[in-house]
């Protein structure tokens, strides 16, 4: 298998990212409830990197790329123009911090790292990519 | 795209959540709750049996309301949430932080038992 998708940095574009998340992980028979997890995680890798790094600009793409190696371990890659936006790097808030501090960000990361089992950064031919693995 | 409805049963509001908060659309449910909060009411029920989606850009809403409305004595209940959305409260361990129930009726108890 290998499904492609390519999408401006709208963040009106998150749901089109979702529905081809969703569509192909059920075409391959991904456990309802694994695939909502996935398809979150994938929401937000993409929004962080439509506002942190592209200040939601539409005329910036993102390309995500979803793939197999095995029978039970999937694959996705988000590739963008060389902005790297490593989030092993960012500190999960606590939750004491975010309730106090009243702030809407930095559940994201906690969510991302909760669900995918591996995060990796690489940069090829001027390219940053994003690997996120899950095994199911 | 999430669609919000507010309305008042007995002394209660009750925000209803249609659709789905991405980071696109979390600032309609944060709009929503300052209105029932700017216009008094103390105990909110939030109905999610009609939201099919959440991300954490929507849970940072509920987040950061958590200590204004316990300054202000306000009980806010969320109720009928689907599997999957209670899921990813889950992941996060916020089903302790936040008030949590299946329906209406057991919503608007936990608030009565909450303000008295």
């Amino acid at each position: 298998m290998n499904y492609r998708y390519n999408i401006g940095c709208s963040l009106a574009n998150l749901k089109g990212i979702r529905d081809f998340v969703r569509k192909t992980l059920y075409e391959n028979h991904v456990p309802e409830m694994q695939v909502s997890a996935i398809v979150l995680a994938l929401d937000e890798m993409c929004s962080n990197l439509m506002i942190h790094a592209h200040h939601c600009d539409p005329n910036h793409t993102l390309e995500l790329k979803i793939d197999r190696s095995s029978n039970n371990e999937y694959i996705f890659e988000i590739i963008d123009d060389g902005s790297v936006f490593d989030i092993n790097r960012f500190a999960e808030p606590t939750m004491e911090n975010l309730v106090h501090e009243k702030r809407k960000g930095g559940l994201g990361i906690r969510l991302v790292k909760s669900i995918m089992d591996r995060i990796e950064y690489r940069t090829e031919a001027g390219k940053s990519i994003c690997r996120l693995t899950k095994m199911i | 795209m999430v669609q919000i409805k507010r309305l008042q049963e007995a002394d209660a509001e009750i925000i209803a959540l249609i659709g789905e908060i991405d980071a696109s659309s979390s600032i309609d449910l944060d709009l929503a709750i300052a209105k029932s909060v700017g216009e008094g009411f103390k105990k909110i029920l939030v109905d999610c049996h009609a939201l099919e989606y959440i991300s954490s850009a929507g849970l940072g809403v509920f987040m950061s309301y958590i200590e204004e409305l316990r300054e202000k004595n306000i009980y806010m209940v969320l109720f009928g949430l689907k599997e999957k959305v209670a899921n990813t409260f889950e992941i996060l361990g916020l089903a302790g932080l936040l008030h949590i129930r299946e329906n209406k009726n057991d919503a608007l108890k936990l608030a009565h038992e909450l303000s008295v």
